[in-house]
């Protein structure tokens, strides 16, 4: 992994970015609870280090298809905080204009962004096939999806896993193990500690890393990310971590053991790569509240401007189910 | 120009130019394709067995990998779902992939990618999936329940695509061009029992068939068949049964289902007064009723006869051939029907 190591202010945007989510995710969270909020949302806490670690691996020109708990991955392909938020309130000015709810549907190609659908896992298919364009054409991009270990158990997992490796697709798979799928626990969804170990089954190399853990993400995922760009083909990384919060904002997620939480929240990973930017004599307590702040500011900007933006029009309900 | 180890009757449009030409309509499927590729490096196919030697279950690309490689004539792993996700992945990276889909019946295996993702994306975000699904479809060839299907009503059903069904040759060709021109995902039916025994011309070089366009296979006052895909032929050789007894059919051929030609539905059957519509797939909420909804609701003054549908029965599509021909609409079933209509 120090084949990819970070500079200083690499680690820094990191953090901000890091940052920024977990700041728009406490503000969004506490204003859904609030009952302000329109339809679900999806909390992305504990996600964070995936988020921003294996988007940062990417180069501009890569295409990726995060998921609803990725928001650190959308920023940093250049969604603004206020699609997003105008997004999340239905408003015209959303990603997609109020067509696609919470998170979903969050594509923009201008940002070589593919938006997901709830049919987990969906994206991954449709990622191959943007792998795929990218041999086709003999270009050196990379495609780069999500799913969760419950959409391992879907068919679609091994279908597509299958065909990656058969055309030595440039795609990396990055499953968020996050320990439930909804309510249900890994237990009740397969019968191996580690869905890395499944990409043996394709004949393609299947990493673990400690999804809380930035650095360790960054590095891993740009190892794939370098491979499949050198035409070596496909890459699962499983990266371990918590779902934090329920499925979705209406879930108190009674089912998961409160120790458990407990557990996690020790590994909490923006306090992880605090910790660690401090002990390493990158940063102090004073930059790290200054970015802080400055992620404050960015969120309220993005709520205000949501809040003031227009619904988008009824009349326009039938436009744009076709291409003209 | 090399000649194709097995030209099962395709002509090469370069070699061939007179207007009489005449090629069977799964031959001007293959010459479609064959000259969008050579035309557009970025549309390709995709699918189970169509690459190598071999050229697919129905040879419609037999030799397509000597000349365009395997690069452009992508075999693929039996995992249709999986495989049209990957069309859209491609599609929305700006390529043409055009999927055959083995057999029509074999569509259900990629419902969610094509029903959930591809058909609401640009809905959704705004991202254009311009690829085409060939669906070789319908029956009568004896082969059951799985190799015989019609399910394009699923996909009428569904905002985002568009369904096509050409019943001739010239308009195999004019359609397969037009969707894969087309921006936005599209179903294209063809009909099995046509690939062979339909025969006609079909222009050299370069042409479209619009999609939108229903086309007036046969003019006439008595009473309006509308149909689409095998069953124009069925209605066709019916009206030519039904002439001879002084009753005088006129035919519109769909050609598109979605979006459906609402004007010429709405022209033959205020021209005519009764209607009868004919399709393979079972009646029971096919494209038929649609159809009978728009004249009900927008021709009902002009009307006078009950609009009359005629369909597959609502069963499983039987093997054995007493059972097959009990379940599908045929020329005789039409005529009955037709005669039954006029006389009301």
């Amino acid at each position: 992994m120090s084949n990819y190591s970070l500079t200083r202010d690499q680690k820094l945007e990191i953090y901000y970015w890091m940052r920024l989510t977990r700041t728009f995710d406490d503000i969004a969270v506490a204003y859904w609870k609030q009952g302000r909020g329109v339809g679900g949302m999806f909390s992305e806490r504990g996600h964070e280090a995936i988020s921003v670690g294996t988007g940062y691996a990417l180069a501009p020109e890569d295409v990726v298809a995060p998921l609803h708990r990725d928001l650190g991955c959308y920023l940093l392909r250049g969604l603004t905080l206020r699609r997003v938020f105008s997004n999340l309130l239905g408003r015209a000015t959303g990603t997609n204009a109020g067509r696609d709810a919470n998170m979903h549907g969050s594509g923009d190609m201008s940002l070589n962004l593919v938006g997901f659908i709830s049919h987990l896992p969906q994206t991954v298919p449709v990622a191959l096939g943007v792998a795929m364009s990218f041999v086709y054409r003999n270009e050196p991009r990379v495609a780069m999806t999500y799913i969760g270990d419950g959409s391992t158990s879907a068919g679609l997992f091994h279908e597509t896993l299958n065909m990656a490796a058969v055309f030595n697709a440039p795609l990396v798979l990055i499953v968020e193990n996050n320990q439930y799928a909804y309510s249900t626990p890994l237990v009740q969804q397969m019968k191996i500690p580690d869905i890395a170990t499944r990409a043996a089954g394709y004949g393609i190399p299947g990493n673990i890393v400690e999804g809380n853990d930035v650095e360790a993400v960054y590095a891993v995922t740009k190892e794939a990310v370098e491979r499949a760009r050198a035409g070596g083909g496909p890459t699962l990384i499983e990266a371990k971590t918590m779902r934090m919060m329920g499925h979705a904002i209406h879930d108190g997620a009674e089912y998961v053991p409160r120790e458990l939480l407990a557990e996690w929240e020790r590994k909490n990973p923006v306090i992880l790569f605090e910790q660690q930017l401090l002990a390493q004599g990158l940063t102090d307590q004073e930059e790290l509240d200054e970015i802080k702040h400055r992620c404050e500011i960015e969120v309220t900007d993005a709520i205000e401007y949501a809040e003031k933006a227009p619904l988008p029009d009824p009349a326009t309900v039938e436009q744009g189910v076709y291409a003209e | 120009m090399s000649q194709l180890p097995n030209n099962f009757g395709f002509a090469d449009p370069e070699q061939i130019a007179d207007t009489t030409r005449e090629l069977t309509y799964i031959a001007a499927i293959s010459e479609a394709l064959r000259e969008e590729m050579r035309r557009d490096p970025n549309v390709f196919v995709m699918g189970e067995d169509i690459g190598g030697t071999f050229g697919g279950a129905f040879k419609v690309t037999k030799g397509f990998t000597d000349e365009f490689g395997e690069k452009r004539v992508l075999n693929m792993p039996m995992a249709e779902l999986g495989f049209v996700g990957a069309a859209t992945g491609m599609a929305l990276m700006g390529l043409r992939p055009v999927i055959e889909m083995q057999f029509a019946d074999f569509i259900s295996t990629a419902f969610d990618s094509i029903v959930q993702f591809a058909a609401t994306n640009h809905y959704r975000w705004g991202a254009a999936v311009p690829w085409v699904i060939r669906a070789p479809s319908d029956g009568g060839l004896r082969s059951g329940p799985f190799h015989s299907q019609n399910p394009e009503a699923w996909f009428v059903h569904t905002p985002g695509l568009k369904v096509v069904a050409p019943a001739t040759p010239a308009d195999a060709k004019g359609l397969l061009l037009a969707a894969i021109r087309d921006d936005n995902p599209v179903i294209y039916f063809e009909s099995k029992p046509l690939y062979r025994s339909e025969k006609g011309y079909v222009p050299p070089g370069d042409y479209v068939v619009p999609i939108g366009q229903a086309n007036l296979a046969r003019t006439g006052n008595d009473l309006s068949i509308i149909t689409y895909g095998a069953q124009v032929r069925e209605a066709l050789t019916a009206a030519e049964q039904l002439a001879v007894e002084d009753i005088d059919v006129e035919v519109l051929d769909l050609r598109t289902l979605k979006p459906l030609d609402t004007e010429a539905i709405l022209t033959t059957a205020r021209k005519t007064g009764k209607v009868l519509i004919v399709h393979s797939a079972n009646r029971l909420v096919g494209v038929g009723a649609e159809v009978a909804a728009i004249i009900s609701d927008q021709a009902f003054e002009w009307l006078d006869a009950p609009i009359r549908r005629l369909g597959g029965l609502d069963t499983p599509i039987p093997f054995s051939p007493p059972l097959e021909d009990a379940y599908r609409p045929n020329a005789a079933k039409i005529v009955q029907m037709a005669k039954e209509l006029a006389a009301f």
